[in-house]
């Protein structure tokens, strides 16, 4: 049975139209595993294991029935922020302490009608703000090749526990970078679809005009399975754009003939570790021999690209999470108050974390009168000018390659001292989504702290198809996605 | 010192659309507390707005009635404030780039046009209602996410008279559009009253004061009058007007400052993420443009010149839209305008206003007047007949010729039954007849009364008076 949850989503669902494993007999091996190896990562906020076995036997009468679907019995785990009817939704936050959600979010209900089976939500950083997802208000998720590091975050729960092997593929979403960072720690794939690619219907906000779901998985061609999926309009949502959605399996293949890569030259200036510098390096030579062109671009206004997602991210943010108030839902203070404002200042100030607060703070500043002009404004022209930079750019490439992060995974609280340390790591993540760009996290190689490294593909909107199509060459010309981390042997060991 | 007064009003006015604004809940008025409400317009986490195309289009066929300029690019923005009403604690509104700029409301006033200018007129979503019991308090949200219009005028107007006809006019305007109910007891007009004043000859606009939240156009002209005589008593006494927000207290007839924690000033409004811009096409905008019912103005000239009506008359009918449709149904089934305006103007609205109710509250249709129309002009029947087959019909309904008939009511021109009537009467006043012949003209009148008298009423009047005069002679 171990040999199961070891396997692809692809390869389980092989598995599973050959009815050499049902999904009930998934979902119990899958339990197992996590029984044995969550205790120690900490990735799972809840494993609903009889909710799961239950849409799991369904799953499997329906293909006793003689149905189908692209997903038919495949158990996923999901980030912590988004709607499953019924099903608490507490966005690692305090505040939404006891929420239920009341219907299914836009990609959620995409794939429940592929019969896809959900076993847990994972953990994240408290309204998917940070890096570390050490923001978390209920757990420290550890990263499954160190336990001393962190997963990367926010989506760092869903990153952990499918590196550690405790779910065939979870969904993240990414705002900045919050799919790519942790897949990129955590050694998996994890891929930031184009904005309005993936209904944002049911994830709860946090920057909207950023924010997307997306999947992460072991290799690249279960990303591209799931993406297919997700991807598609939406009648809840107007961002998700209706456009037709691409067989991206289809788009796989194993050389790059033609493909010209773009290598900014800005993202490669030393101010990444050498480790990452050497393996992302080492990718693009890869990637060389299978016949791509590799071209330099330059993106001269990345080192605006922070300062600038931290002001509209956060001002979009100050809106969206005005609404945890504790009139309608979520938690309420018990404290005594005298009026409404009172009540709200008590329940917000009880209900959110540090990290939550800096960022309604900042950008409730960024908007307000007199402040506006000079940095929400501002930063609006220069997220038009990083999008330019980057449509001059596909002019002359059809993807372009960076690491995902300029060091690997850090330790365990070091983003708590020095969160602006934590927010220049985003560095190279956060001009995909101000430009409304799609991207790809697949492991590159490891540091000599045996840690993993992330190459980041980068594609123009709506590109995917060619963002896969490189990620999964490279992938299968190198062999990082046979590696294991050290947790899987460590706690099996332990158990048995 | 005198001063000039200097108002603009902010109108907001409730789209007649079925669904809210975001989300396909119902607009439907007086339903149970939080019946009407989804994950949408409650806020709920994730819940993202969808716009409603109606709203878009009411709001730009009102734009077009009232000369504005359309966009061809608008965008919604949130505008963020605190309150237990606001589901999302920000508001969908539109702040740089409305849907409609300029236009402007022609109004009269003693007499005196005047045209009013806009400046703008946007969308937004209305917000819930707080309810307070005896130890909490409570928020109904059927109405938050309800299209709201809002007009906002120049400060053209320059007293409570002109306030109270702008928005008399603006009213019928938006009734001709059909874009509102404009039902006031149910708030679908709302509206901010900005008012300043200014020593009498000078330019500079004095400092102004806001009114908020009036929904009657009589409380818009007390609470302008009451505004006025605070401001002018605050300046006599040599103290200034600060720029606050007041609220109209009815019972005491002043105007009294909010507290400020009821009103925030810093909005920090930015565009709305969750929706894409409102991109209009040439065609789209002309294609709603042809659309448009008549203005009030084009369809009184029309009146005068197809119907024939006095100036008069037409301006009457046409100040209620359904009056005015009304009328011209039944015209159409009287085969006879000039007649269904003298029914429409006399009867029907002496009865609604004895009666208090609306054209459309009456149980006589435009078919059924038609038909009471023809039955007096061919005579069938009587007038006083006709009067009282209409009252039957304002209260009950039903039809002209059975109502006449179950009740004997026809008019009698037979000449063989009226000729015996008359020579029943005149046999009996012979008094009378002698004294028409001597020249008592008087006395004739006295004679058809009595034929109509053992008749019930129902003899052709004109026929009897011609029989009488041929055997008096």
């Amino acid at each position: 049975m171990a040999a199961l949850t070891e396997l692809t989503a692809v390869e389980l669902l092989e598995q599973l139209r050959r009815r050499a494993c049902s999904s009930e007999e998934a979902v119990k091996a899958m339990g197992a595993v996590i029984r044995r190896r969550d205790p120690a990562i900490k990735g799972y906020l809840e494993v609903d294991e009889e909710a799961a076995l239950d849409q799991a036997r369904s799953a499997d009468a329906a293909r006793a029935r003689g149905e189908s679907g692209s997903l038919l019995g495949l158990p996923l785990a999901f980030k912590d922020v988004l709607n499953l009817a019924g099903q608490p939704c507490t966005c690692g936050s305090r505040i939404l302490a006891g929420y239920r959600a009341p219907t299914d979010a836009g990609a959620i209900a995409r794939l429940r009608r592929e019969g896809a089976v959900f076993l847990g939500r994972t953990n994240m950083d408290e309204f998917a703000m940070g890096s570390s997802t050490e923001n978390s208000a209920y757990q420290v998720t550890h990263n499954p090749w160190n336990p001393d590091r962190v997963p990367g975050g926010s989506s760092g729960g869903s990153a952990a526990v499918v590196a550690a092997g405790e779910a065939w593929a979870a969904l993240g979403t990414d705002t900045g970078g919050s799919i790519r960072q942790p897949a990129a720690f955590c050694g998996c794939v994890g891929m930031k679809p184009s904005y309005g690619r993936v209904s944002r219907s049911g994830l709860v906000a946090y920057a909207s005009s950023l924010d997307q779901i997306g999947p992460m998985t072991r290799d690249v061609r279960d990303a591209a399975l799931l993406l297919k999926a997700l991807a598609g309009p939406d009648p809840m949502d107007s961002t998700a754009l209706d456009l037709p959605v691409p067989d991206y399996m289809a788009a796989l293949a194993t050389e790059l003939k033609g493909m010209r890569i773009g290598l900014p030259k800005e993202y490669f200036v030393g101010g990444s570790d050498a480790d990452v510098e050497r393996a992302v390096q080492e990718a693009i030579a890869v990637c060389r021999k299978l016949g791509a062109e590799a071209v330099e671009v330059s993106l001269p206004h990345t080192h605006l690209a922070v300062p600038t997602y931290y002001i509209i991210a956060t001002a979009e943010a100050s809106a969206n999470l005005a609404r945890f108030d504790g009139v309608r839902y979520g938690t309420r203070t018990k404290a005594d108050v005298h009026d409404p404002i009172e009540m709200y200042a008590k329940t917000r100030a009880e209900g959110f974390g540090a990290e939550v607060k800096r960022r309604i703070i900042l950008g409730t500043y960024v908007l307000s009168s007199g402040y506006h002009d000079a940095y929400y404004l501002r930063a609006q022209k220069i997220r038009s000018l990083i999008r330019d930079d980057f449509d001059r750019a596909f002019g002359t490439c059809d993807v372009i390659m960076a690491p995902v992060t300029p060091t690997a995974a850090f330790a365990l609280g070091a983003a708590a001292t020095d969160p602006l340390q934590m927010y220049l790591g985003d560095i190279f993540t956060v001009p995909v989504n101000l430009a409304g760009l799609c991207g790809l996290s697949v492991p590159c190689g490891m540091t000599t702290d045996r840690l993993p490294v992330g190459l980041q593909i980068i594609g123009p909107a709506f590109g995917e198809e060619q963002v896969f199509r490189a990620g999964y060459a490279y992938e299968q010309a190198t062999q990082w996605r046979h590696q294991r981390p050290p947790i899987a042997d460590r706690t099996d060991l332990q158990q048995g | 010192m005198n001063y000039d007064v200097t108002i603009g009003l902010e109108v907001h006015v409730q789209l007649k659309t079925r669904s809210k604004m975001f989300c396909s809940c119902s607009t439907a008025f007086g339903a149970e507390p939080n019946t009407q409400v989804c994950p949408v317009c409650l806020g709920y986490p994730g819940a993202l707005p969808v716009m409603n195309g109606e709203a878009i289009r009411y709001t730009v066929m009102a734009g077009l009635m009232l000369g504005c300029k359309i966009s061809a690019y608008s965008k919604f923005d949130r505008k963020n404030y605190f309150y237990p009403d606001m589901p999302k604690n920000y508001q969908i509104s539109q702040y740089d780039m409305p849907l409609c700029l300029g236009g402007s409301v022609d109004i009269d006033v003693g007499g005196q046009a005047k045209t009013i200018r806009l400046t703008r007129i946007h969308l937004e979503e209305d917000v819930g209602k707080n309810m307070h019991f005896a130890r909490t308090s409570g928020v109904d949200f059927n109405r938050a996410g309800v299209p709201l219009m809002e007009i906002v005028s120049e400060p053209d107007l320059t007293s409570p008279e002109e306030a109270q006809a702008y928005l008399v006019a603006l009213k019928q305007i938006l009734l001709y559009a059909g874009v509102s109910e404009c039902n006031l007891e149910q708030g679908n007009l709302r509206c901010d009253v900005n008012c300043s004043l200014r020593p009498r000859g000078t330019t500079p606009l004095g400092t102004k004061a806001e009114i908020k939240n009036m929904n009657t156009f009589k409380g818009v002209f007390h609470a302008a009058h009451a505004e006025i005589r605070r401001q002018t008593e605050l300046l006599a006494a040599g103290e200034k007007i600060r720029q606050e927000t007041l609220r109209y207290d009815p019972d005491l007839d002043i105007t009294v400052p909010m507290r400020s924690k009821e009103y925030a000033h810093d909005y920090r409004y930015f565009p709305e993420p969750d929706l894409l811009p409102v991109v209009l096409a040439p065609e789209t905008i002309q294609a709603w443009a042809d659309q448009l019912p008549e203005l009030p103005r084009q369809r009184r000239e029309r009146f005068v010149r197809e119907y024939g009506l006095p100036e008069y008359d037409a301006q009457v009918l046409v100040a209620d839209k359904v009056v005015a449709d009304y009328f011209e149904e039944t015209a159409r089934q009287a085969g006879n305008p000039k007649a269904a305006s003298n029914w429409v103007m006399t009867e029907m609205l002496r009865q609604l206003a004895a009666q208090e109710l609306e054209i459309g509250q009456a149980k006589i249709t435009p078919r059924a007047l038609g038909e009471l129309i023809r039955m007096a002009e061919s005579q069938t029947i009587n007038s006083n007949t006709a009067r009282q087959v209409f009252g039957i019909l304002f209260a009950e309904g039903g039809e002209p010729a059975q109502i006449v008939k179950e009740r004997g009511w026809g008019q009698v021109s037979d000449s063989g039954v009226l000729e015996a009537a008359v020579d029943q009467v005149l046999a009996a006043n012979a008094k009378s007849a002698a004294d028409y012949r001597a020249g008592k003209k008087p006395a004739l009148q006295f004679l058809v009364g009595q034929v109509m008298k053992v008749t019930r009423g129902k003899a052709n009047p004109a026929m009897v008076q011609a029989m009488l005069e041929q055997k008096l002679v």
